[in-house]
C-alpha cells in the first residue's frame, strides 16, 4: 500500500524535481537526525551515569538541541590570528559533504533510494576518505600545537581502520556479488535468517565481519574508545580547540552525520537493510528501527569504555583486525569457490 | 595479586604516657587516676631517678647523633652539624637507606642565623632523623644535597624562595612557589608584607 | 601551522637531530587537577622534558602560621588539601598536642579514626573518578560522587561541613557523635563493600583500562626513595610503608588491617593499592565502630592561652596521598615561630620529570593520575 502511495505521489513528477525533493528529504534528515542524536547521546549519557540528562527546556529535554543550535549560531565565528582561512573554514564543510552525498545511495525503503548507483558502495567509501582530509585541513589550519597532534592522530587513526573496513566490504561485495546496496538489500529478503549477517555458510566469519566493521566504523567517525582526535583530558578539544560558534556545530553535526551513515550502512549491508522479520510495518520502519538500534550500541559504548591509547589503537588495527579481516577475505573466496562453484 | 607483607616491629618507641604531676604533700598515694605504673612520691621518699637518655639509632655512624624521646618530640634523631658537612652527612644518611622529607629553614632573627633543617625518614622502619646546621643571615650560602638525594632539588628551591638562603651548586635556583620575578623572601622574619 | 623557528633541533640519545616543541599543560587543562602547569618539550609525542611550575595556588599557608595562635591557624589546615581536610588537621593538632602533652580522651581517638578513614574513602573516591576521566571513561565518575555524597552527609551531621571540615580541637573534638552518625557509618559500611566489588568487576578488569595502566609509568623503590615519595605511590612500588603503621599514632596500633603493597611499579600497582585502601579503611571504621568506648571528648582543660615550650615538635599521620607531616618551632609564644607543612604531592609530583622521559603523552598523563596530585598540597 505504501508502494502504491509512493507511487502515485512521485511517479509522475519529472526526474530533477523528484531528485530535488529527495535532496531536501535527506538534508533534512541528516540536520534533524544530527540535533537529536546529541539529545540521544546526552539522554543516554545521563541514563548511563544515573543522572537523568536534559529535562529543562521542553518535555524530556526535547527541545534542548533546539536551544544548542541556536546559541551556536549566535556565536561569533573567530578565525584566530596566523591561522590559513580558507582552509580554516573549509574544513568543517569538508567533512560535511561526503556523509551528506554518501547518503543519497543508502536504501531507506523499499524505493526510498535518492540513487541506485551500481557502483553505490565504492562511491561511499570514496567520498568517506574525504573525511581525514577534512579533520586534518581543520588541525593543521588552526596554528594550535595541540590541534596539530590531533590531526596527525586522526590521520594515522583513519588511514590504519580504513584498511580493514574495505577488506571486510569486499568480503561483503564477494558474499552478494553486487556493489548497489538496493541490490545488496533486496538479496536478503524473507526472514531474519536470510541477513547477511547469518550467512554463515558462505563466510564462516560473518558474526566477527561484522564486528571488525562496527569496530572500524566507530574508529572511522572517531568516537570513543577511539576518540583519539579529541581525547579531551589531553588535547583539550584536538583538532576542534580552535574552532568558535558554528563552526564547531557544523564538525559536531559532521559527526553524527558520519555515524548515521556508518550505522546505515551496516544496516544495509549485515541486518537485512528495509526487510522486515515479520512483514507487517512499511520497510523504511524496520530500516529506522535497526539503525537506531546500531546507533544507540554506539552511543552506550562511549559512556562505558574508558579511551585506548593510541599504539594500542594502531595495534589492534594492524596486528588483529587486518589479519582476520585478510584470512575473512581468503576463507570467503575459498567458501564460495568449493561450495558455490 | 594483593600481597601482605609481615610488617616489621616497631621497636622502642611506647605510646607516650603522659608524666604526672607530684601529688601535694598531704593527699593519700595513688590516687586511680593515675596513669599505669607510676607511683607519686610521698614527701619522704627521694624524687624518682632522672629517665635515661633515649637510645641514639645511629650511633654507628661518625656523625654526632643524639637520641630524642620520639614521643615529646617526634623524631628519633638528631644532629647538628657545620654547614659544609651537610652533603656527607647526606650521603652516609643515604647509604643507610634513608629517604628525604623535607628540607626546611628557620629565621633566627635575633641571633643573626638562619637554620637549614634537614628531615628524612626510613622507609622501612621507624626511625626520623634531623640535620640541623646554622648559617650566618646576612650571607647564607650552603652547598646543595640534589646530587645524593634528588628530591632536594624542589625542597631547596622553595626554601631559597622563602629565605634567600643560597644552595651552591643548585642547577635552576630560581622562584618555584613565588612568581618568577619575585625578589623578596616572605618568610623572613623582617620581612613586612 | 608551528612556526619553523620555534622548532628546536636538538640532539637525541642516539645522536641523531630532532625537532622539539614547547607544549603546556595547564595551568587549565581538565586533566592536571587544579593549577598545574607542565612545560612539556616534546618531539612529536614523546616526551623529551617535562617540567612542572607550581605556585600557581600558592597562599603562604607557613607564613600565616606564623602569625595566629595555634588555635586560630587550624582551619588553614584543611583547606591545604582539601580532599582529605580531616587527616590534614589531625597532622597539626597531633604536634600542637604532643608539644603541649594533651592526653586526649580515647573516644576522641576512636572518633578521629573513624572520621579520618571516612575522609580517606571520599578522597579515594574522587581520585578514582577523576584518574578514569582523565583516561575517557567518563562514567564512574558519577558513579564514584554518589558513594561520596553518602560520607558527605555523615560527615555534616557532626561536623557541619562537606569539605573542610575543623572538627578536630587541640585536645580533642568540637563535637560528639550521636546514633545518627554511628548507624549511618554501619549502613555505609554494608552497602559500599557490594559498591566496591562492582568497581571491580567493571572498571579494573576492563581490558582497555588494563592495557593502559599496566607497565606504564614504571617508579622504582629508589626512585621514590631519593625523591621522598610516600604514599600510595611507594607501597606500589613495594615498600609497605605507612605512617599508620611505621609511627603509629592516635590509636592506630589496636586495629587490625594490613598495608596494601603491590611490587610491579606500574600505575596498575598504584591504582590497586588505592583500591585496596578503601576496602582497608572500612574495616578500620567497622573494628573502630565495635570497639567505640564511652567518655568525654575532649580533654577537660586546655589552657585558653596556649603557649607550647620552646623547641620544635614534629607530627607525622598518613593522608590519602602519603605522609603529611608538621614541624612545628615554637619559641613560648601563643604564635608559633615557624610552621613547616610537609606535603606529600610535592615529593610526589618532584619525580615526575625524571620518570615521564621519553614518555608517550597519554603514558605521561596516566602516571601524573596514578601519583594522586592535589595542587594546592603541592603549592599550600
Amino acid at each position: 500500500m505504501i508502494q502504491a502511495i509512493q507511487h502515485s505521489l512521485f511517479a509522475w513528477w519529472p526526474e530533477p524535481l523528484r531528485l530535488v525533493l529527495f535532496l531536501v528529504a535527506i538534508l533534512s534528515f541528516v540536520g534533524l537526525n544530527a540535533a537529536y542524536l546529541v539529545w540521544v547521546e546526552r539522554k543516554g549519557a545521563g541514563r548511563f551515569q544515573r543522572r537523568p540528562g536534559p529535562t529543562e527546556v521542553g518535555y524530556a529535554g526535547l527541545l534542548q538541541p533546539i536551544a544548542d543550535a541556536l546559541k551556536l549560531m549566535t556565536k561569533q565565528l573567530i578565525v584566530p590570528a596566523g591561522a590559513d582561512t580558507t582552509l580554516f573554514r573549509l574544513a568543517p564543510l569538508l567533512m560535511m559533504s561526503p556523509a551528506l552525498m554518501s547518503l543519497a545511495v543508502i536504501p531507506w525503503g523499499q524505493s526510498l533510494a535518492a540513487r541506485n548507483i551500481n557502483v553505490g558502495l565504492l562511491m561511499i567509501f570514496a567520498f568517506g576518505a574525504i573525511n581525514v582530509m577534512a579533520i586534518m585541513l581543520g588541525g593543521w589550519s588552526s596554528r594550535n600545537k595541540y590541534a596539530i597532534i590531533s590531526a596527525a592522530r586522526v590521520v594515522s587513526q583513519n588511514v590504519a581502520y580504513e584498511i580493514p573496513m574495505l577488506l571486510v566490504v569486499i568480503t561483503m561485495i564477494m558474499v552478494t556479488g553486487t556493489m548497489n546496496l538496493t541490490e545488496i538489500v533486496t538479496q536478503q529478503a524473507g526472514g531474519f535468517w536470510h541477513w547477511n549477517l547469518f550467512r554463515v555458510w558462505v563466510n564462516p566469519l560473518m558474526p566477527a565481519t561484522f564486528l571488525i566493521f562496527f569496530t572500524c566504523m566507530l574508529a572511522e567517525t572517531n568516537r570513543a574508545p577511539f576518540d583519539m582526535a579529541e581525547a579531551e583530558s589531553e588535547l583539550v578539544a584536538g583538532a576542534y580547540t580552535e574552532y568558535a560558534g558554528m563552526g564547531f556545530g557544523v564538525f559536531f553535526m559532521a559527526e553524527y552525520a558520519n555515524i548515521l551513515l556508518g550505522c546505515a550502512l551496516g544496516t544495509a549491508l549485515f541486518l537485512g537493510g528495509w526487510q522486515s522479520p515479520v512483514g507487517i510495518l512499511p520497510g523504511v520502519v524496520w530500516f529506522l528501527l535497526k539503525m537506531y538500534f546500531l546507533i544507540f550500541s554506539v552511543v552506550w559504548i562511549r559512556w562505558t569504555f574508558p579511551r585506548t591509547q593510541f599504539y594500542g589503537l594502531l595495534n589492534l588495527s594492524w596486528k588483529i583486525l587486518i589479519p582476520v579481516s585478510l584470512v575473512t577475505l581468503l576463507l570467503t573466496s575459498a567458501m564460495m569457490k568449493l561450495v558455490h562453484a | 595479586m594483593s600481597t601482605s607483607v609481615p610488617q616489621p616491629k616497631v621497636d622502642g618507641v611506647q605510646p607516650a604516657t603522659p608524666p604526672t604531676a607530684p601529688k601535694p604533700a598531704p593527699a593519700a598515694p595513688a590516687k586511680p587516676a593515675v596513669a599505669a605504673g607510676v607511683q607519686p612520691p610521698t614527701p619522704s621518699q627521694p624524687a624518682p631517678p632522672p629517665a635515661p637518655p633515649p637510645p641514639n639509632p645511629l650511633a654507628h655512624l661518625p656523625l654526632p647523633f643524639k637520641g630524642v624521646d620520639y614521643a615529646a618530640k617526634g623524631f628519633h634523631c638528631e644532629a647538628t652539624v657545620s654547614p659544609d658537612q651537610v652533603v656527607v652527612v647526606a650521603e652516609m644518611l643515604d647509604k643507610e637507606g634513608l629517604a628525604l622529607d623535607t628540607i626546611t629553614g628557620v629565621d633566627w632573627l635575633a641571633e643573626g642565623q638562619m637554620e637549614v633543617v634537614y628531615d628524612f625518614f626510613h622507609p622501612a622502619k621507624a626511625l626520623r632523623v634531623v640535620v640541623r646546621t646554622r648559617i650566618p643571615r646576612d650571607n647564607p650560602e650552603i652547598p646543595s644535597i640534589h646530587k645524593v638525594f634528588p628530591g632536594a632539588n624542589w625542597h631547596e628551591r622553595e626554601t631559597h624562595d622563602f629565605f634567600g638562603i643560597r644552595f651552591l651548586g643548585h642547577p635552576n635556583l630560581t622562584p618555584f612557589l613565588l612568581p618568577e620575578d619575585a625578589d623578596y623572601h616572605p618568610l623572613r622574619k623582617d620581612y613586612a608584607a | 601551522m608551528i612556526v619553523k623557528d620555534q622548532l628546536k633541533t636538538e640532539l637525541s640519545a642516539d645522536g641523531a637531530p630532532r625537532e622539539t616543541f614547547v607544549i603546556n599543560l595547564g595551568p587549565q587543562h581538565p586533566a592536571t587537577h587544579g593549577v598545574l602547569r607542565v612545560k612539556m618539550t616534546m618531539d612529536g609525542e614523546y616526551i623529551v622534558r617535562a617540567e612542572p611550575v607550581c605556585g600557581y595556588i600558592h597562599r603562604m599557608q607557613e607564613k600565616m602560621g606564623e602569625n595566629r595562635t595555634y588555635a586560630q591557624f587550624l582551619p588553614n589546615t584543611s583547606r591545604i588539601d582539601y580532599l582529605s581536610a580531616m587527616t590534614y588537621t589531625h597532622g597539626f593538632v597531633g604536634a600542637v598536642e604532643r608539644a603541649a602533652k594533651l592526653q586526649v580522651p580515647p573516644r576522641a581517638e576512636y572518633i578521629r579514626v573513624i572520621t579520618s578513614e571516612l575522609n580517606r574513602i571520599s578522597s579515594h573516591l574522587v581520585w578514582w573518578g577523576a584518574f578514569l576521566m582523565d583516561l575517557g571513561g567518563f562514567t564512574p565518575m558519577l558513579y564514584a560522587f554518589d558513594d561520596r555524597e553518602k560520607i558527605l552527609d555523615l560527615l555534616e551531621g557532626i561536623t557541619g561541613s562537606r569539605l573542610t571540615y575543623s572538627y578536630y580541637r587541640i585536645g580533642g573534638l568540637y563535637n560528639d557523635v550521636d546514633d545518627t552518625f554511628i548507624n549511618g557509618t554501619r549502613a555505609f559500611v554494608a552497602q559500599m563493600r557490594p559498591r566496591l566489588k562492582m568497581y571491580r568487576d567493571l572498571v579494573t578488569d576492563n581490558i582497555i583500562f588494563r592495557k593502559r595502566l599496566i607497565d606504564i609509568g614504571p617508579i622504582s623503590k629508589e626512585m621514590c626513595r631519593k625523591y621522598g615519595a610516600t604514599g600510595p605511590v611507594i607501597r606500589g612500588s613495594g615498600v609497605p610503608y605507612d605512617v599508620r603503621r611505621i609511627e603509629p599514632y592516635s590509636v592506630y596500633s589496636e586495629f587490625d588491617f594490613i598495608i596494601p603493597t603491590f611490587e610491579e611499579c606500574d600505575s596498575m600497582a598504584r591504582y590497586l593499592v588505592r583500591m585496596e585502601e578503601m576496602a582497608q579503611s572500612l574495616r578500620i571504621i567497622e573494628q573502630a565502630l565495635d570497639k567505640l568506648p564511652a567518655g568525654p571528648v575532649m580533654v577537660e582543660k586546655v589552657p585558653r592561652v596556649l603557649k607550647l615550650p620552646a623547641g620544635d615538635y614534629c607530627y607525622a599521620v598518613e593522608a590519602a596521598r602519603g605522609r603529611f607531616s608538621v614541624r612545628i618551632v615554637s619559641d613560648n609564644k601563643e604564635i608559633p615561630y615557624r610552621v613547616k607543612l610537609r606535603t606529600p604531592s610535592l615529593s610526589n609530583l618532584s619525580l615526575f620529570e625524571e620518570a615521564s622521559q621519553g614518555m608517550l603523552l597519554p603514558d605521561a598523563l596516566a602516571l601524573m593520575g596514578s601519583l594522586d596530585l592535589v595542587i594546592p598540597d603541592i603549592d599550600r
